[in-house]
């Protein structure tokens, strides 16, 4: 891991209107880089996914990026509430979100399954009370 | 189909990207919540949306999509308008219902594996020959 490249992005829990700002950047990143245009919109839309999560249930937290030769990892860490039943999260269609979360076009009970969907490993540490931490792997030799 | 004839079927205002009208597109989703959107990837499509806000933006970012049809006459404002357009997004706004909107579009073809985009439509209100070969008839 010595040569991984690193990014780092804040995770505003303020603000809705700057959700998704990381993952836009590291799509830009990921281009630069001359990753293929498949796996570039898996991990957009799995990180993209992860942020708007960390900012509607767990206001904010850290989102980094490490690159090497042959893995792109992904980790997300909220010190938010923790997911209480992770089983019953991963199912779709399942969402504590409020009505007003709603109204913003968030809520579905989408986003972890596609999160799981497009990432070729997807592991989910979380504690009540705690926080939670979701790891994105893909690897780039398939 | 080309995003000008997305933009003709639906009598729609082209809000930005006047110079990406020729582009192609190859299907549509039409919803308001953005986690639906996102479960579907699809190569160059229009999303409909009855919702405005900067999401709907970066979920098309995220998506590779380049073009965004907010129905039923709401308008976005300015700051939505621009964020699309600093990063290559074509606005259109139609006063159509989600509904029509959608269903108009199948009918002329966008999407469609069962048949050519030059289809004929017996719903009678989209006259598909007229958005897409341009056959004005005043
Ligand atoms: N970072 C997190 N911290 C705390 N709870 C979370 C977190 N991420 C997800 N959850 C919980 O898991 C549920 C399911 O998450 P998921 O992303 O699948 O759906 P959603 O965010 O509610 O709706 P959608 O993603 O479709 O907009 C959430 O409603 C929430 O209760
Ligand atoms: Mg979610």
């Amino acid at each position: 891991m010595s040569e991984a490249l690193h990014y780092h992005f804040d995770v505003d829990g303020a603000s809705f209107a700057n959700a998704g700002r990381a993952s836009v950047e590291t799509k830009k990143l990921l281009r630069q880089l001359g990753v293929s245009p498949e796996i570039i919109r898996s991990i957009s839309v799995a990180m993209y996914e992860g942020e708007i999560n960390m900012v509607i249930h767990a206001h904010g937290g850290d989102a980094d990026v490490y690159i090497t030769e042959d893995t792109i990892i992904i980790i997300l860490k909220d010190v938010g509430p923790g997911i209480r039943n992770v089983e019953e999260a991963m199912k779709e269609g399942f969402s504590t979100a409020p009505e007003n979360i709603r109204a913003l076009g968030f809520g579905a009970g989408m986003g972890l399954p596609n999160m799981k969907r497009y990432s070729d490993e997807m592991h989910i540490d979380t504690k009540v009370g705690v926080g939670t931490t979701i790891e994105l792997w893909y690897h780039l030799n398939k | 189909m080309k995003i000008s004839q997305v933009a003709e079927i639906l009598n729609a205002n082209v809000l930005t990207g006047e110079d990406m009208l020729d582009h192609e597109v190859h299907s549509a989703c039409g919803s308001d919540m953005m986690s639906d959107v996102l479960a579907f990837v699809k190569d160059q499509g229009v999303l409909l949306s009855g919702l405005i806000n900067v999401q709907v933006i970066r979920t098309l970012l995220m998506m590779d999509m380049n073009c965004v049809v907010f129905v039923r006459g709401k308008v976005p404002p300015a700051g939505i308008v621009d964020f699309a357009a600093e990063n290559g997004v074509v606005v259109l706004q139609t006063a159509l219902p989600m509904f029509e909107s959608c269903g108009r579009l199948y009918c002329a073809g966008l999407g469609r594996k069962d048949q050519p985009e030059e289809a004929a439509c017996e719903c009678g209100c989209c006259s598909p020959a007229e958005g897409l070969n341009g056959n004005d008839h005043e």
